[in-house]
Formats: C-alpha cells, structure tokens, sequence
C-alpha cells in the first residue's frame, strides 16, 4: 500500500517537472518577461514541492498509524468486556485480533476477539482512505502554492537550493537521531532494570547467572526475591572477564603493533612499506566471525592440547585463547594509528639527535616516542575500546559462566558474550534478565564512549603541537 | 669500557631493535598466513560432494502413476517404496538392523533425488537407470579423509558394517565425487550434506543493497553539507562530535538499538534482510562520512573559487564541480564501508537472524539468514561435516570481501586525481 503511494507519488511529482519547464516558456513568451532562473529550476521547485510535504506527511503518519490504532483496538476490546492484567496480556489480544483479521489465526475465537477484529478492520479501513484523502490534500495544496510561485515568476534557482541545503541539513542531523535512539533505546530498559535491582547492587555484585533469575511477578517483587536476584545480576566478574581478556589482547597486540609500526616509519623501505602495510590491514579487514571460528576450533584446542602434553588442566574456552586472537585482530589498529603519529613527528627533532651522536634506535627510543607518545596511547585507548566492544571472538571462544579468575587457562565471560546469551532466542520483554542486556549494553556504551573521547582529545592535542 | 666496546653495545643494541620490527611484522603476517591456510584446507573439500552410484528401477508396482503423468501428478506421488528397495539393492543384507545401517549411508533426501530424475525424463516407468545418490554426511566425511577410521567402533559413527559396505562400493568404482550443487542451492539444514549457503547469499545481498540505498545517499549528503555548507557552530560541532564517537560504538549496540527501536517500537518482522539492512545502514553510515568527508577536503579550492568565478552558484560549483571530482574517494570509502558490513554478525544475531531457516528468501521481509551468521551457526554444530562448509562459507564471504576492497583500491588508483 505505501509503496504504491509512494510510487504514485514520485511518477506525479516527476511528471510535474515537464509542466513546470513548459508552462514558464509560456509565461515568459506570453508577458513577454525575462524569467528569473533557467526554465529547469521551475520544474525541480514543482518536483520538489509536490513531493517532500506529502512524502514525509506519509512517513510521519505511517509511523504513529500502528500505535493508535493500537490503543484504540485495546480499548475497544476492554469496553467490550476482554480481560487482560497487564501490557503483555493486551498484546497478545492485541496480535489474536489481528491474526483474525489476517485470516492466519486458527484458534478459538469468541464473539469478543470477533467484534474487535470487525473493528479492527474498520478503523484500518477509515485510517487507510482518510491517509490517502488527507496525501491528496497535501499534494494538491502544495501544488497550488507552488504554481502561484512560479507565476509569480519568483527565483526559482535560489529557492530549489534552498529546499536542497534543508535536505543536506537533516541528512547531516541523522547522525545526531542515531546517538538519540542508541541512549534512549539503552536507558529506557535500563531505567526498568535499574527500578528492579539496586544500582549499586548491580556494580558491586560479584555473581552473575541471569538464568536462574525467575520473577513470578515483576511490579510485586518480595525481599527474599530481591535477595536471589541481586545475587544473579552482579557487575564484578563481567567487568574483571572483559578486561582481563582485553588484558592479554593488549600484551598480544601492543608489542607487536608498536614495533610494526616503528618499523614501518622509520626502517622500512618503501617498497617493503607498500607490501607489508596493506597485508598487515588484511587483519582489520577479516570479519571477526572468522576470528571467533579460528579462535573455537582450531587455537583452542591446539591450546588445550599443549597443556595435556605439559600436565595442565587448560579450558578449550579459556581466556588465553580469546584474548590471543583478539589481540591479533588489533595490531593493525595500533600499526598504522601509530604509524601515522611517528611520522608526522618532525624531522628536525631526529636531526639534532642524530647531530648529538645518537643511533637510530637510541633515537626512537628517546626522542621519537616519547613526542609521540600522547598519539601512541591515545590509538593504544582506541584498540582498549575495540578490545571491550568486540563480541563475535568472544562469543565463540570465550566462556559463557562468569568466574572472577586471573588464570588464563580457565574460562571467562565477557560483558559482549553476556548481552548476546540473553537476547539469542526467545525472551520474554519485561523480565529483568531482558532489561539487563540493554543496562550492560548501556555500561558498555559508556565505557566506550569516555575511552574513545580521551583517546581523541589525546591523538588532536598532540596533531596540534607538531602542525 | 672502552670506547669501542661501548659502540659495540650500542650497534648491536640497534641491530636488536631493528631486528624487533622485523619479527613483528614477520608475526603478523605469518599469522594471515596460517589462517587463510587453515580456512582454505579445511573448506575447500565442500565444494564437492560424495554421490554413490545405485541402479533405480521405477517398478510399476511400487508407484501408483504411469509414463507421462503431469508434472503435479509427479510431485504428489510418493517414491518411498522404489527409494527405499534402490537403497537395499546396493549391498546385500541379513537382517533390519544392516538393512537400517545401509540407509544411513544415503542422504536422507535420497528419495527427492529418484523424484527429480523421474521428474526430468517421465517416461522411466519400469525402466532402468544409474543415478548417483548423495551420500550421507558421515561417508563423506570419511570419503575425504577427514574422518579417521581407526577408532574402535563404539566411537566411531560409522559401524564396521558400513565401514566394509563402503570399502565394497570403493572396490566397484561406485563413489565418486561431483560439483556439490546443494551448497550453492539449498538453505540450512540440519543434515550437513543438504545444507547450503543459498538462503544465506541472497539474505546478505538484500541487507547489504538495502543497506547501500539507504546509507550511501544520507552519508554523501551529509558529508557534502559538513564540508561545504555547514556555518562553523555550535549545532555542526555537535554533528561532527557526532559522528566520530558513532563510528566508534561498539557493533552490538547497534543491535540492541534495532531491537528496541525497529523491532519492539516499530515491530517490522524479525529475523529479516529489511531490519538488517537498516540495521547496518545506521551503523556504516558515520563510517562511510568519515572517508566521503576527507575526499571532498582533498579537491582543492581553486576548483571552487574558479566555478564561483565564472558565476555559479555556490550549489552548483559543489555539485557540478567538486562532487564529481571527490566521486572516487567517495564511492571507494563507500565499498570499503560495505565491505565491513557485509561481515558484521553481532547485531544481525540480536534482531534474531540466527533463526533457522529452511527457505531461501525470496523478498527482503521474509526470514532469512546472512552469510557471517550462517558461519556462527554452523560453526556451533557438532556434526563434522560443518566444519567444512563453516570454512568454506568463509572462503566465500572471505572473497567477496578482497573483490569488494579491489574494486575499491582499483576505483581509487585509476580515476582519483592527484592534486600536487
């Protein structure tokens, strides 16, 4: 349906273009008057405001029409005498209702669920024609003030620029809508968690097994029921499991990624530089599913065998091996980031060590890095913020039970790995083992956020210094 | 000390450092190395199949159509009986027991595939045919050499019985290796040997299309205001803020985000290319400005200067000058950000794309799978013969992603213009 009015729409509103150019060839021949823009511009000024009001009139309307009829429908069906207690039990009512309008529900159906699908399909039917009646009307509105415009030979080319700088306005505002829906989406289920269990509960818990988190009923919570609960949602092990992995990702990666890097700006050849450089993003570029499934099956076990050989006892999902391959995935964040730093270190600083005496290492070692060291930790922080956001590797080769452990062979869980175990499958919305994905998502969020703002302001502070 | 010990110490100091970089980047690249090799050497094999070669006789007796019948009349018939006495005849049995152990050793769509061929030729009504059957996943495993014979039997899923009926079929020539069409064809199944990639290819082409018409316009759009229209305040600081700490979200909570807005707000159906797509615009979008940015910062402004000079408009020295130009850049950052997409799998498991579907998708709001997800489900499979096809689906999702960066790379190289 809406995509035949907005079919209908784009090949009126395009057609409009033709009529728009003719009709002021006319009007300038007729009044023998110099138009105010090219004759083209009329027709993008008549293509545009014919479509955008009724376009976005659609959108907007199309967004809220479920919701009301919605709550219309709910209400309906309660004067009629349906019986529901809460939200959950009117959705479902709700879905029976239109599942009976669709023809796709076979159960059995009583005279209320009936009349309220009978409703139901004749509030559809009243929104649907008063939609296309009220496009109609904005259509044929817009149109109207836009052709007086035009016969009013206004300056057609500004004004279609003016429409198109609006466009390139909200399309730069929808970054700004994103960061909205991400923070309210996180916070408004993370309230409800928050109301259930205890915030400080929740930071400073130290055991986390959200399955074992029933709640008969969620709005009447018992004090020996809070007892059990706040015992299944603590932060502790999740946070100490996910830097502890990000930990040994670090040891794996930093190493590695700053000598890659070191190397490549000052030893390198160019030729070396223009082979090697690419090979190494190849990492960067590989999905981390990939990772996770090299981590799970084959580092794992050949882990795990290592430590038979040598009379350990090492998990096949131990943290040794998620960590390793995670820290492999981030060499080429810290090589090329902090590749970049040293180079746009300033020659002239390494001239005056080398002029002093100094090797070329004594060099790097005491002049380069340290004036590149605020660059260095701020791509080291940005490769931290990977580290803790990273889920497939995690998911696949990390443990799934939350031990506070510092032995790399056991298994840990991760905050990532968490969040997807609660919400694969079939959830139940309202319950606090749902909300506390999103309340970790929300802590994960945030822990990203600051990590990445100080990074940033480190790597900028320091590009100011040498510019 | 003397002095020459000392620049001694200090030069073999040097060499130890330089040497450190080399082994770094010796260790990374190794390691891209070793798992491309180890992906390549377990998938590769699941590019083909192991079909074992059985005479059918389409026994009057056993099917209740005749020569000729239409082609509904053929699907409706049931070919269980004719399936099941081919079965029987490739080897001679005793009892139920062996008589079970040698069906297992064919797919258990062994009897759509009689079908099929009846279905390509109706005219085989007591006639015979040779027809290869695939096998079951466990004789093919074992076909190729990935499944060691050694273990006692009570170990092993494949008993002595079946073990000797194959070395038999072995001796006769009667197995053999063909092009596995189900891996490209089929959707998921259960049976490793029937599962296929089909549903999972087509659900990552509609997610990434979708997400290209919906992220590369907004992103060109809004790199174009920022860089060319965007008075310096408060409100374009606050965008820009924006944007870089978007491109840094973790992909998860984009996720989460789909699931509370698009699935529990807007209720678009779960599980499907649709949700993904936006799923996946949303989150390619800040990625995408970013390099459409730098490549409108990297046409000169004389270029500018000389359109306004001439008498355009600001508008249309941007769009008829420096758009075009930036184009390049701009289409390849927009592939590179594709490309991060197309192996994005986190989010697409929370909006419930790891559901099991049978089906291919044939629209972009039907149920469907996507290629990194595949891989994660598939690779929490214990059959062995998953391993395989996870590595293989790898090796495809794995050369998608070096066409897409080349094309990028090659966009770049040839049409950009060098400004200095």
């Amino acid at each position: 349906m809406n995509f035949v009015l907005i079919f209908l729409i784009v090949i009126f509103s395009s057609s409009l273009f033709f009529y728009g150019k003719s009709k002021t060839k006319s009007i300038s021949i007729q009044r023998n008057i110099k138009l105010n823009a090219l004759p083209k511009f009329y027709g993008y000024y008549l293509v545009l405001w014919s479509s955008i009001p009724a376009l976005v009139f659609l959108l907007v309307w199309s967004l809220f029409e479920p919701v009301i009829i919605k709550s219309i429908i709910i209400e309906t069906a309660a004067n009629q005498g349906a019986i529901f207690n809460d939200k959950n039990e009117a959705n479902l009512i709700y879905e029976k209702i239109k599942a009976i309008h669709l023809g796709t529900y076979f159960g059995d159906i009583d005279t209320i669920l009936k009349e309220s699908a009978i409703s139901y399909s004749k509030f559809l039917n009243i929104f649907t024609n008063s939609k296309i009646v009220l496009i109609f009307v904005t259509i044929i509105a817009s149109v109207i003030f836009s052709l007086k415009k035009i016969r009013n030979n206004n300056k057609a080319r500004e004004d279609v620029e003016k429409i198109l700088k609006g466009l390139l306005f909200v399309s730069s505002l929808i970054a700004i809508l994103t960061t909205l829906g991400i923070i309210f989406s996180l916070l408004f289920e993370s309230i409800k968690f928050f109301s259930v269990i205890n915030i400080f509960d929740y930071l400073f818990g130290t055991n986390w097994s959200p399955q074992r988190a029933f709640v008969s009923d969620a709005s009447a919570i018992t004090t020996a029921e809070y007892e059990e609960l706040k015992d299944a949602f603590g932060f502790v092990p999740l946070i100490a499991g996910t830097s502890f992995i990000a930990f040994i990702a670090m040891f794996v990666a930093v190493p590695i990624g700053l000598f890659s890097g070191i190397y490549m700006a000052e030893y390198a050849s160019s030729r070396v530089r223009k082979i090697s450089k690419p090979i190494i993003e190849i990492l960067a570029g590989i999905p981390t599913v990939v990772y996770g499934f090299f981590a799970a099956l084959t580092v794992g076990p050949f882990f795990r065998q290592i430590g038979e050989s040598i009379g350990l006892t090492v998990s096949s999902e131990s943290a040794l091996a998620a960590g390793l391959i995670m820290g492999i995935m981030i060499i080429p964040y810290i090589s090329s980031l902090s590749d970049d730093v040293i180079n746009s270190v300033p020659q002239s600083l390494r001239d005056g060590s080398y002029a002093v005496g100094a090797t070329k290492s004594e060099t790097i070692k005491q002049v380069v890095i340290p004036a590149a060291l605020p660059g260095i930790i701020g791509s080291v922080l940005l490769a931290v913020s990977r580290a803790i956001g990273e889920t497939m590797i995690v998911v696949m080769a990390a443990g799934l039970a939350a031990n506070l452990t510092i032995n790399p062979l056991e298994s840990t869980t991760t905050i990532t790995t968490q969040i997807v175990m609660i919400l694969v499958g079939d959830q139940e919305f309202d319950s606090p083992k749902t909300q506390s994905a999103f309340a970790l998502g929300l802590t994960l969020f945030v822990a990203t956020l600051i990590l990445n703002y100080i990074a940033q302001r480190a790597v900028k502070k320091y590009r100011e210094k040498y510019d | 000390m003397t002095k020459e010990q000392r620049l001694k110490k200090r030069h073999s100091a040097e060499r130890r450092f330089r040497l450190y970089g080399i082994a770094s980047i010796c260790v990374a690249l190794l390691f891209v190395l070793i798992l491309v090799n180890n992906i390549f050497s377990k998938g590769s094999s699941a590019f083909m199949k192991t079909v074992i070669d059985v005479e059918v006789f389409y026994d009057p007796e056993l099917i209740e159509i005749e020569n000729g019948a239409s082609e509904e009349n053929i699907r409706e018939a049931d070919f269980y009986d004719i399936t099941i006495e081919t079965l029987l005849k490739s080897y001679p049995t005793k009892n139920l027991d062996e008589e079970n152990e040698l069906i297992d050793l064919f797919t258990t769509d062994a009897e759509i595939e009689i079908k099929k061929a009846f279905l390509e030729n109706n005219n085989l009504i007591g006639k015979k045919i040779n027809l290869e059957i695939t096998s079951s996943d466990d004789i093919d495993q074992l076909h190729k050499g990935n499944y060691p014979r050694d273990l006692p039997e009570d170990r092993r899923r494949i008993s002595n019985f079946q073990l000797k009926i194959y070395d038999t079929l072995v001796e006769n020539n009667k197995i053999n290796k063909n092009f596995n069409n189900y891996y490209f064809n089929n959707g998921d199944s259960r049976d490793p040997e029937l599962a296929g990639i089909g549903g999972a290819l087509v659900g990552s082409f509609y997610s990434i299309i979708i997400c290209l018409l919906l992220a590369f316009p907004v992103a060109i759009l809004a790199s174009i205001y920022l860089e060319e229209f965007a008075p310096k305040n408060k409100i374009t600081d606050f965008i820009e803020i924006n944007i870089n700490n978007l491109a840094a979200v973790p992909s998860i909570v984009y996720g989460l985000l789909a699931l509370q807005i698009l699935l529990a707000t807007i209720q678009l159906p779960r599980s499907t290319p649709l949700v993904a797509g936006i799923t996946l615009a949303l989150m390619t979008l800040p990625r995408i400005i970013i390099p459409c940015r730098a490549s409108l910062k990297a046409v000169p402004p004389s270029i500018r200067e000389g359109a306004l000079a001439v008498g355009a408009s600001k508008f249309q020295s941007v769009f008829h000058h420096v758009v075009p130009l930036s184009l390049p850049g701009t289409l390849s950052g927009t592939i590179i950000g594709l490309a991060q997409a197309l192996g994005e799998t986190a989010p697409l498991i929370l909006i419930g794309m790891v559901a099991f579907v049978v089906d291919i998708p044939s629209t972009p709001i039907d149920p469907s799978s996507s290629l990194p997800v595949q891989v994660y489900l598939w690779s929490e499979s214990a059959e062995r013969g998953f391993v395989e096809k996870t590595s293989a689906t790898i090796m495809m999702l794995l050369s998608f992603l070096i066409v897409m960066n080349f094309i990028a790379v090659y966009l770049r190289q040839k049409f950009e213009k060098r400004w200095n």
